[in-house]
């Protein structure tokens, strides 16, 4: 069979394009291109372009905002060195002036110790020359006394040795 | 559970597969059963040259030859997978949903007669019949669900009885081309008949006839449904991206909104550039529109509607996009094709033809491509379709159709599956061509790798 | 015997077009398989070439249609 049989023979209508046809298939795509893609596609485009502008501004401002975040991290970071720097510095310089207290006091206490064991030992001193001048003094009277007591008592040659002995006695004391 | 799923959804189409078979098999076998579609295979001679053909159109008597014809007719019912497959694929003005033929508004128009306004039920159509009728209104009659005009000016030109539809193959010309002319029985004569004129100017064997059809036909109808189905559901999306904007699509906005980011973030953007804004609506009415259309045409029981693979459509189309891109072209495209820069002026010569031509060949295979994929896919389904009555022989053989309406089925299944694939490719495609054609009109710097 | 020169002519553009396209979706694959991050760029050259293709046999089938 020839090949223009099929069209001319079997009635292949849908290649022949009728007018009634197609004038209703412009109508029909008119009405929806400009009805439908009017009204329907351009806000469609409009929002779904709206909605992704809107996502790219959320995920910049997010960005921005996790940006600002580490930056006052960093910032809150620095601060807390600073504060914790300070805090030693102040640390030091307290246990410094302490310690410059404690000597100064120690030094203090050194000194009037001192001082007053100088000034015992001048007592004592002292008090011991008044003691010995007072012993002197003493033993002075004393060997009159004993002197007196011999004499009356008639001295003998043994009583030498007593006398002795009271001398050695005054020593002792 | 996806398991479960799955296996119902393949027992439920295989299922509606096997109903639409058998919906095919009832009206196959009234068909075959009806001498209507039986064709001669002589060419009448004598009394019917070609010259009365053509030119006489008068009615003819009804002779010994004729009566034998249509005798023969009844006896040698045989069936043709062709005739079957280009009928279900051709646009009537019946609806048919199911085993019955719903009626449609007739608008016709005769240069002779003015206006004939009624609805197709006025014929009287005949379910078992296939939806002829047996009423002729101002010289119109209903063949096969589809109008035809009485050729002769004589013919009663009110509402009459008509007797069978008879189609032959006669000679038409004097270089020997053969065509069917459809004849109706009227008062004991045959009266030819004549297809609405068509756009194709006789090259496929249309023209200018003695009528024109501006009915609501099936196509049509199925047209006007998908453009509210549509129109519904992308105003009420609207709606809702007006109502509620920034928020998170729902229900079907989740189906629609990958398609719409699919077509501007793959076509539109790639192909046009900055100015994809100002087509935007343009290529998703496209898209979309040759999408539904693409995937009705598939839902069988449904009518049937053929509409994105009948010519018709699709070169209205196509015309709409090359006026649009012909509009938006700027002075690089224009430049492009009358003066091309950058080769010498002989060449011109050759390249300005081309290009001229170019301009009318896009839109010829933007238009042919979607008809030509479209009408391939349906004819395939139903040859397939048609095997059983080919092995069953018209009923003759129950069991060779049984056995091959298994196998029939399945591969009907699977070239219905391919053809889901083919319903988005060529959406996408046609999408796809029209934005590349139109960001070669538009482009402002000069490019080489535009030219197609 | 049925048939005629014009449908050997509608068969060897559909061959062609056949190589073509073929070729074109081989070449795709090929070239998408060596850079998967470029498949978006890929598929759209792929169809709008198959199509251009597809466009020269269908002229070449219209043309078997029309002359006898």
């Amino acid at each position: 069979m020839n090949l223009l049989n099929i069209i001319f023979l079997l009635e292949f209508s849908v290649i022949k394009p009728a007018f009634g046809f197609m004038f209703w298939a412009t109508v029909v795509f008119l009405i929806f291109w400009l009805f439908v893609g009017k009204l329907a596609f351009k806000p469609i485009v409009r929002a779904l372009n709206q909605r992704a502008d809107d996502i790219q501004t959320s995920l910049d401002a997010a960005k921005t905002a996790r940006e600002q975040m580490s930056q006052l991290k960093a910032e809150n970071e620095k601060i807390m060195a600073e504060a914790r720097d300070e805090k030693m510095k102040i640390i030091k310089e307290a246990k410094e002036a302490a310690n410059l207290i404690i000597n100064e006091s120690k030094e203090k206490a050194k000194e009037e110790a001192n001082r007053i064991m100088v000034n015992s030992k001048n007592d004592i001193e002292n008090a011991k020359k008044a003691a010995l001048v007072d012993i002197k003094n003493q033993v002075g009277v004393m060997a009159l006394d004993i002197a007196e007591k011999v004499m009356r008592k008639d001295l003998a040659s043994s009583q030498q040795d007593y006398v002795k002995r009271l001398v050695d006695e005054i020593k002792m004391n | 559970m996806y398991k479960v799923f799955k296996n119902s959804l393949f027992v439920a189409i295989f299922s509606v597969t096997r109903l639409f078979a058998q919906q095919h098999a009832a009206e196959m076998g009234a068909n075959a059963g009806q001498d209507t579609l039986a064709h001669s295979v002589n060419i009448p001679s004598g009394a019917h040259s070609a010259a009365e053909e053509v030119h006489g159109a008068g009615p003819a008597v009804m002779d010994a030859n004729h009566a034998e014809h249509a005798a023969g007719g009844h006896e040698e019912a045989e069936f043709k997978a062709d005739e079957a497959a280009f009928h279900h694929i051709s646009d009537l003005n019946v609806y048919s949903i199911g085993p019955w033929n719903l009626p449609l508004p007739c608008m016709l128009y005769a240069p002779n007669k003015g206006w004939s306004l009624f609805s197709s039920s006025k014929f009287g159509i005949d379910n078992a019949h296939h939806g002829s009728g047996h009423k002729a209104i101002d010289g119109y009659v209903l063949n096969h669900g589809k109008v035809m005009r009485v050729k002769d000016p004589n013919f009663p030109q009110t509402e009459v009885e008509v007797g069978h539809f008879t189609t032959r193959e006669e000679v038409i010309d004097e270089k020997g081309t053969k065509k069917d002319v459809s004849y109706v029985e009227y008062n004991g004569a045959e009266y030819a008949l004549e297809h609405q004129s068509t756009a194709d100017g006789g090259l496929f064997g249309g023209g200018i006839t003695n009528f024109y059809d501006f009915s609501i036909t099936k196509n049509v109808a199925g047209m006007f449904l998908i453009l509210a189905l549509l129109s519904w559901l992308f105003l009420s999306m609207a709606k809702k991206y007006k109502s509620a904007p920034g928020t998170a699509p729902t229900g079907i906005q989740k189906l629609i909104e990958p398609l719409i980011m699919f077509i501007k973030e793959e076509v539109a953007i790639p192909f046009i550039g900055a100015k994809h804004e100002r087509f935007m609506p343009l290529l998703l009415s496209l898209f979309f529109l040759i999408l539904a259309l693409n995937l009705f045409g598939q839902i069988p029981f449904f009518g049937g509607t053929n509409v994105t693979g009948n010519l018709g459509f699709t070169v209205v189309l196509a015309i709409i996009v090359t006026l649009v891109v012909n509009f938006n072209g700027n002075k690089h495209y224009w430049q492009h094709i009358f003066n091309m820069p950058g080769i010498p002026g002989w060449v011109k010569f050759l390249i300005t033809p081309i290009e001229v031509l170019s301009i009318f060949i896009k839109p010829l295979t933007l238009s042919l491509r979607l008809f030509a994929n479209i009408t391939a896919g349906h004819i395939v389904i139903l040859v397939f379709i048609s095997l059983i009555f080919m092995f069953g022989k018209s009923g003759a053989n129950p069991g060779a159709a049984w056995g091959a309406s298994v196998a029939s089925v399945l591969l009907a299944l699977f070239i219905s599956a391919i053809e889901l694939l083919v319903a988005f490719i060529q959406a996408y495609v046609f999408t796809l061509l029209t934005a590349s054609y139109i960001g070669a009109a538009t482009e402002e710097h000069h490019a080489h790798e535009a030219e197609h | 015997m049925t048939g005629s020169i014009a449908a050997i002519g509608m068969g060897l553009a559909a061959i062609g077009a056949g190589i073509g396209v073929g070729n074109i979706g081989g070449k795709a694959f090929e070239a998408i398989a060596r850079q998967p991050e470029a498949v978006g760029d890929i598929r759209a050259n792929m169809i709008l070439t198959a199509a251009l293709v597809e466009g020269a046999a269908l002229i070449a089938i219209l043309m078997a249609f029309l002359v006898k």
